[in-house]
């Protein structure tokens, strides 16, 4: 691993950043997946509610679907319009395997219905992967959401297949209990999902670090040198595709038998669009910003959606200005504290931080006091304008609320540039501190 | 007796023809007016802008709102203009500040622009269609053959693409500040070195893209349905004429519009199947038969898909498509 000789090939290892160095034990990597798999174990028995077993179980299958677009995202730099095609696809194979174990026709767990759906994504990944990874950049983008747009436009042609306009619903509790385990409780639902996810992640996670996985990282960071040692970037794109589609299929079989329905929507631009805000927000760079990624937008998607009908343009507006101002997403604001914990130096940092945090709040508060004023006037006045937020209620009709949103507005951008000074100040004084102490 | 039913045969297959030919040359018009401005960003800028149909859907509800205040003529200068003025924002305090982060990240951006900018216009416009109707003088049929009539505001659409496609040619190829942008387009370098200020050059077009795009909804939005959905319902498809032209080549956006325009318009009015065909030599095709459901499809059924079957045949057989220059 001595390649540290010239300083162009220098720069390359700072950038990637990643040296494979030998080491008998990772105790911190044990420690991760070992704290993760205790969570996992441990939440349900937590929060018991039907509610939160649901939103758990979405959450599970969110980060499946997360970690298998960032393979294409992060790890290779292909950004795919139309990555729901597989797991959509994955889910109508697996649900209708499903009904023919219902009918006695094939015997399978259903346990194992994730891994008919996982080789049924890789199927498809096999038959469009060889049209889309012709292509990569911006044209491979195009790409996809053309394919993602066929496969949702002949879904509405073959009923037989796709149900139509209901979709294909099935039942999930078939065949003999194992060990008393029938799928029919949520809970059982949500192990199942869990145990799914976390071999998923190992998987994804060892991808990482095969030579495939590695090679991949090259084709997203310089293509044309791949080529010029000697690796023909499209297959890597192509073999990676399948990959991730597999992956893409074992958590649409999943949502198959949490949700026991699968319909159009399944495959839709939606979707892709959904596993696209979903990677970015939690932070393609990083392995694990998906996982983060994936829990924030099932609590946007789940959690939000039931409070506000403008859940969706606050989510947009989330992810522009992650686009905008931290393209690193959720994960790079959490790696840049490391340094600084390992000094001991994040005590300095939290002043600032407060104040930055205070006035998002109030900034936060004068865009949800508007949107939600707009849309009461706009689309929701029909039974007048009274409204309550926070439990605050008062008449969207009058100037009141809308003098309040104003003064927040003015008041919350205000602190939010004293603090942002406040925070560069802090930060630039702790930076020169670590480079002091090193020199 | 046998004489006239066959001219009227005939008669039907004219009018049939005819009319089809039309419409799908003035939707094809429409799709070019989308297609020029995203690939004229494309070709300047290298942004795929990913939120063009929604500036497309904005011009048709901007068009509604001043065309229910002042009418419908002012509404068609007004309409693009605001539009303009959203891109050329847009362009300034977004676009330029992703710009650092790569083509990825911008186009990203725009992806989640499309998203603000439906979800924008679901809260001030709400959910439902707007009735943004087509003015009174352009109502009506132009001409009829036989029984089929084609309408004046077809007509219409037509002209002012084609108004706006000699002006687009103009402004580029007589004009100052059209060579100024023509040498933008390959090398920016030289022309900030020749002391223009090329940030604003890339701000004007983006602006001017907008607006073809706004002009489009303005007289989009009332020949079909001016409704949130419509950004989503032509976006695709107008990524489609981009690409099987050739990414950055207007001619052959103009030519891929066209030839998607008339397509799916012959495609949607033709209710033939394989099934059929194979009848017709001789082979019966029942529910028997295997794929079946393939078989039994109409042409018409298959239209929507149409334009990506070809969109995946022209990547297979020509990659840099019908007229472009490169592979991307």
């Amino acid at each position: 691993m001595r390649v540290e000789t010239t300083m162009e090939q220098r720069r390359d290892v700072v950038v990637t950043g990643r040296t494979v160095h030998y080491k008998p034990l990772n105790l911190a990597r044990w420690l991760i997946w070992g704290m993760t798999v205790l969570v996992m174990l441990v939440l349900p028995l937590i929060f018991t509610g039907g509610f939160a077993i649901t939103l758990m179980s979405q959450m599970g299958i969110m980060i499946i679907f997360a970690l298998s677009y960032n393979m294409l995202l992060g790890q290779t730099g292909m950004l795919s319009f139309g990555h729901a095609v597989y797991s959509g696809l994955g889910a109508f194979i697996a649900v209708h395997v499903l009904n023919m174990i219902g009918a006695g026709k094939v015997w399978l767990p259903v346990s194992m219905l994730p891994l008919v759906g996982g080789v049924a994504g890789a199927f498809f990944g096999v038959l469009f992967g060889y049209v889309t990874t012709k292509k990569s950049g911006t044209t491979f983008a195009m790409i996809t959401m053309g394919i993602g747009e066929m496969v949702f436009a002949s879904s509405l042609m073959f009923p037989e297949f796709f149900g139509g306009e209901g979709g294909i619903s099935t039942n999930r509790v078939v065949g003999d209990p194992f060990l008393g385990i029938t799928f029919g409780p949520g809970r059982q639902v949500y192990y199942l999902i869990a145990a799914w996810c976390l071999v998923s992640m190992v998987a994804m996670y060892a991808w990482t670090q095969t030579p495939l996985g590695r090679i991949a990282n090259a084709v997203r960071d310089n293509p044309e040198r791949v080529e010029f040692i000697g690796y023909n970037t499209q297959r890597v794109r192509y073999l990676v595709l399948i990959l991730s589609a597999f992956f893409a299929g074992i958590s649409g079989a999943l949502s198959a038998i949490n949700f026991e329905i699968v319909s159009a929507e399944n495959v839709s631009a939606v979707r892709s669009g959904g596993v696209l805000l979903a990677a970015f927000i939690g932070g393609a760079g990083v392995f694990f910003g998906p996982i983060i990624g994936a829990v924030v937008f099932m609590l946007f998607a789940v959690a939000l959606s039931d409070l506000t009908k403008a859940w969706l343009l606050y989510l947009g507006l989330f992810f522009v200005l992650m686009v905008m101002f931290v393209p690193g997403g959720i994960a790079s604001l959490l790696l840049m504290q490391m340094p600084l914990v390992a000094k001991g130096k994040f005590k300095q940092m939290l002043p600032s931080y407060g104040r930055a945090a205070a006035a998002g709040v109030v900034l936060l508060a004068a865009m949800i006091l508007t949107v939600e004023l707009v849309y009461k006037v706009q689309v929701d006045s029909a039974n007048g304008t009274d409204m309550s937020l926070f439990g605050i209620g008062f008449d969207a009709g009058t100037p009141i609320p809308w003098a309040v949103a104003a003064v927040l507005w003015v008041a919350g951008l205000l602190a939010w540039r004293m603090a942002a000074a406040r925070v560069r100040a802090a930060w630039d004084k702790v930076q020169g501190e670590i480079a002091g102490g090193r020199a | 007796m046998a004489a006239p039913r066959r001219s009227r045969i005939e008669g039907y297959v004219v009018e049939f023809f005819v009319i089809s030919l039309l419409n799908g040359i003035s939707y094809g018009l429409l799709l070019f007016m989308l297609s020029s401005g995203l690939t004229l960003i494309f070709s300047m800028m290298g942004v795929l802008n990913f939120a063009h149909a929604s500036f497309y859907m904005l011009g048709a509800y901007f068009a509604y709102t001043v065309a229910s205040k002042i009418g419908f003529w002012p509404a068609l200068i007004l309409a693009p203009l605001l539009v303009a003025g959203a891109g050329a924002l847009v362009e300034r305090f977004g676009l330029r500040t992703v710009h650092k982060y790569g083509h990825v990240a911008e186009l990203l951006f725009t992806f989640g622009l499309a998203y603000l900018i439906e979800e924008g216009v679901k809260l001030v416009w709400g959910l439902a269609a707007v009735p943004y109707r087509i003015p009174a003088e352009l109502d009506g049929p132009l001409f009829t053959v036989f029984t089929s009539s084609f309408p004046k505001y077809r007509a219409f659409m037509m002209l002012v693409s084609l108004g706006m496609l000699v002006a687009i040619y103009l402004v580029l190829t007589r004009t100052r500040i059209g060579l100024v942008i023509q040498a933008a387009l390959t090398h920016p370098e030289m022309v900030e070195a020749l002391g223009h200020n090329v940030p604003r050059v890339f701000m004007m077009v983006f602006g001017g893209g907008a607006a073809l795009a706004g002009l489009a909804g303005v007289i989009g939005g009332n020949a079909f349905v001016t409704e949130p959905s419509m950004a989503a319902a032509v976006g695709s498809i107008v990524f489609v004429v981009a690409v099987v032209g050739g990414m950055g080549s207007l001619v052959g956006a103009f030519i891929a519009s066209i030839l998607i325009g008339v397509l799916q318009t012959f495609a949607v009015t033709i209710d033939a199947s394989l099934a059929g065909l194979f009848s017709s030599i001789g082979l019966a095709v029942t529910d028997a038969t295997p794929f079946y459901s393939l078989w039994k499809l109409t042409v018409a059924q298959v239209a929507p898909v149409l334009p990506y079957l070809l969109l995946v045949l022209m990547l297979i057989f020509r990659p840099r498509g019908l007229m472009g220059t490169r592979e991307s």
